[in-house]
């Protein structure tokens, strides 16, 4: 599975409760379109920094990096080049 | 099931009383009302009070084997008995009753001690072999059933309630001030220690032998939490295993020769074990459920929706305030503890209704929240971790709301006071006891109430240790649960709300989760299919997800409580004796805590202010060691009876025969 992927399972499995995957598009902001609230951000960050191995810093956890499936993605890249 | 006692001589032959037998038994009626049992000869007693389940006319105890030199006396279920009994009977083992007590008598005798890690169910029992005078008292896995054991003058004297210790005539209860301060911070005393002094508790999952006047007590089975690491196993392989293991341990539940019912909680667990009943059998099924009239506590609907899906015959208690301050007294008679819930006091209710519907055996789902990390205590701990790896953070605690939504509500000083709460020992993360140590150092304030310090306390350091090898090697998840099963589950929830409350209405609970298989299965399985992100208890919901609607299986875990100080401080005059017994006369009767300090909270909780968390479990607490001191300290000796002239007794009474030869 690509980041993207890991990501949408994630907040469709644990945020969303979905059984039928995540239903939005990659760059819908999570904020602006209600799909996860503030303290979900942070279960964001637990769940990122546990299943890629890395350290966020309060000041990466901002809309640029944090308000879709395609910034968080894009950010894990940057920080976890391996990924990439 | 059943209740046992005993005496037993270590060095000179001296035959125990029949009539010290009889008062022993007498204090456990409730646990077996239905037919009693004594063995005597020169060395020991034995007695059973037994409640008849499986081979109602023939199981009478105690039970001999072929020769008669062993004998049974037993409180149990071994739910694979069916099994176990083919291979006895192929070894030459001639059976006179179709119980799975005589399978483990049979099984002792060929195998001893080993014995037991062939047993699947929930017991306690005592096998005497009077030819080698030696006596083998042994206990489930999970401590479901209770066991308590003393060293006197020469007599070791054993029972399932210490209440049957203390109708020996050489034996008073006295308060164990250690045993207290233990409770004032784990939520209970912590086997072998036990309230009471020079009295102990035969931990879970051990067995105790004596032999030639010597007494060992060793462990035949331990909790492992060592994570399977096959990357080829995917989570459809482990849910498929889950489901049919649970399926199997739930079945294997039903049988008896009496109707099995089962308590409906409205969550998740007690709810699955319901539907594999009624999805995989033909069975009617009766459930039980408590509602609260306080809309607070109360998960009526739930249990209502739940109870129609399934279609079973539900019965509700309707339980208020009232009720609980006034079955409180005896509530604390049959758990034999101080506690600092009255949680323990609405399942005291619910057995009471399945006892008057005619049954005397009920599922429920006990053990899920532990072995499949439904609890907050497990998130809590996993935000503090994640807080510990950047301590400095001003975002990641704000994790916490997700557990505490009420945070959001209190002011921004409250706010910040709440989180230098929780950060407190943030940082010790190699601690053992990461997990629990909030939560003890809280329950630990209530130590400010006792008269005197205790001369040991209460220190997970000492009072845990030696944890099992390998431990700083498991998980953090699974450490936590260890703790949880040792301190909380075994201790409280099995015990004081468990066993001693369903006991109390002769009604025996059967645990599906807590099949030593299910146990074990879950001790391998990987944390991510327990807690995933903040998610509890993955992988049941996965199960649940086939059996339940959804508006059950998605639920968040609700903990199940029951109010407290308005319960003892209404008008009811049948809660008059709260205030009697929190007066600073009978607080300084007792001895154990100080006057002035209870009276305070006493007017407090009196004046109908709101009270804290930590202000309630003071009142749990303290009037239920009160209640302790009165029942058991103080009038003891005016509650001892006997056996009745209409009881149905079964007398082996060797020390006759012994005396005619």
């Amino acid at each position: 599975m690509n980041v993207e992927a890991i990501i949408r399972a994630y907040i469709a499995e644990n945020i969303l409760f979905s059984g039928n995957g995540y239903p939005y598009r990659d760059d819908a902001s999570f904020l602006d379109g209600g799909i996860i609230d503030s303290a979900n951000v942070m279960e964001l960050v637990m769940f990122v920094e546990e299943k890629f191995g890395l350290s966020v810093e309060d000041t990466d956890i901002v809309p640029d990096n944090f308000d879709s499936v395609r910034l968080l993605a894009a950010y894990v890249r940057r920080k976890q080049p391996i990924l990439a | 099931m059943c209740g046992i006692a005993g005496v037993v001589n270590l060095r000179e032959p001296a035959p125990v009383a029949a009539e010290t037998l009889a008062q022993m038994l007498a204090m456990l009626r409730h646990r077996g009302p239905d037919e009693f049992g004594i063995y005597r000869d020169g060395w020991a007693g034995l007695g059973s009070a037994r409640l008849s389940i499986l081979d109602l006319s023939g199981g009478q105890q105690p039970i001999g084997n072929e020769d008669g030199s062993l004998w049974i006396v037993y409180n149990g279920e071994v739910f694979n008995h069916v099994e176990l009994r083919p291979g006895l009977e192929a070894r030459g083992h001639r059976f006179s009753t179709r119980t799975d007590t005589e399978c483990i008598l049979h099984l002792y005798e060929d195998e001893g001690p080993d014995c037991l890690r062939r047993l699947n169910g929930q017991f306690a029992l005592a096998i005497w072999d009077a030819r080698r005078r030696s006596l083998f008292l042994a206990r489930d896995r999970m401590g479901i059933r209770p066991l308590f054991y003393t060293v006197r003058d020469g007599q070791l004297v054993f029972g399932s309630e210490m209440k049957a210790l203390f109708a020996h005539p050489a034996l008073r209860a006295r308060i164990d001030p250690d045993g207290l301060a233990q409770i004032f911070t784990y939520w209970s005393a912590l086997a072998p220690r036990t309230i009471f002094k020079d009295t102990s508790e035969l931990p879970p999952g051990h067995y105790l032998l004596l032999e030639e006047g010597a007494i060992t007590v060793a462990p035949f089975w331990t909790l492992q939490f060592v994570e399977e690491t096959d990357p080829t196993r995917t989570e459809a392989d482990y849910l498929d295993e889950f489901e049919q293991l649970l399926i199997d341990s739930t079945l294997i539940r039903l049988r008896a020769d009496v109707p099995v019912g089962a308590y409906l909680s409205g969550g998740l667990d007690s709810s699955l074990t319901a539907a594999i009943i009624r999805k995989r059998t033909t069975n009617r099924l009766n459930t039980f459920s408590i509602a609260f009239s306080d809309p607070a506590f109360d998960e009526s609907a739930f249990q209502r929706r739940m109870a129609e899906h399934l279609g079973t015959d539900h019965q509700v208690v309707y339980c208020s305030d009232a009720d609980i301050g006034r079955v409180f007294p005896d509530v604390i008679w049959h758990a034999e503890t101080p506690v600092l819930r009255t949680a323990p006091a609405p399942m005291y209710l619910l057995s009471e209704l399945a006892h008057s519907c005619g049954f005397r055996v009920v599922m429920t789902g006990e053990g899920a929240d532990e072995l499949l990390a439904g609890y907050d205590i497990f998130k809590e701990m996993a935000i503090r971790r994640f807080w510990a790896k950047a301590p400095d953070s001003a975002l990641r605690p704000l994790l916490l709301r997700r557990l505490y939504p009420e945070i959001d509500q209190v002011s921004n000083a409250s706010q910040a006071f709440l989180m230098a709460y929780f950060k407190r020992g943030l940082s010790a993360t190699d601690s053992p006891f990461y997990s629990h140590t909030l939560r003890w150092s809280n329950a630990a304030r209530l130590k400010r109430f006792l008269r005197q310090p205790p001369a040991q306390g209460a220190h997970p350091e000492f009072d845990l240790t030696p944890l099992p090898r390998d431990f700083e090697m498991w998980s953090p998840l699974g450490q936590a649960q260890y703790l949880e099963i040792v301190t909380f589950l075994a201790p409280y929830l099995l015990s004081s709300q468990g066993d001693r409350m369903g006991m109390a209405h002769s009604v025996e609970g059967r645990f599906p989760f807590l099949d030593y298989r299910v146990v074990e299965f879950c001790g391998r399985l990987p944390s991510r299919h327990k807690l995933r992100g903040l998610r509890e208890k993955r992988l049941l919901r996965e199960v649940g997800r086939k059996y339940l609607p959804p508006e059950i299986w998605t639920r968040r875990k609700r903990p199940y409580r029951a109010p407290i100080h308005r319960c003892f401080f209404g008008d009811d005059s049948a809660t008059e004796y709260a205030r009697e017994l929190l007066s600073p006369r009978a607080v300084a009767d007792a001895g154990l805590f100080d006057a002035q300090a209870v009276s305070q909270l006493a007017a407090k909780a009196a004046s109908g202010a709101q009270l804290s968390e930590a202000d309630d479990m003071a009142v749990a607490g303290i009037l239920s060691a009160q209640l302790v001191h009165q029942q058991f300290v103080r009038d003891f000796r005016s509650r001892i009876s006997t056996l009745r002239p209409a009881d149905r007794v079964k007398v082996v009474d060797q020390v006759a025969k012994e005396t005619t030869h």
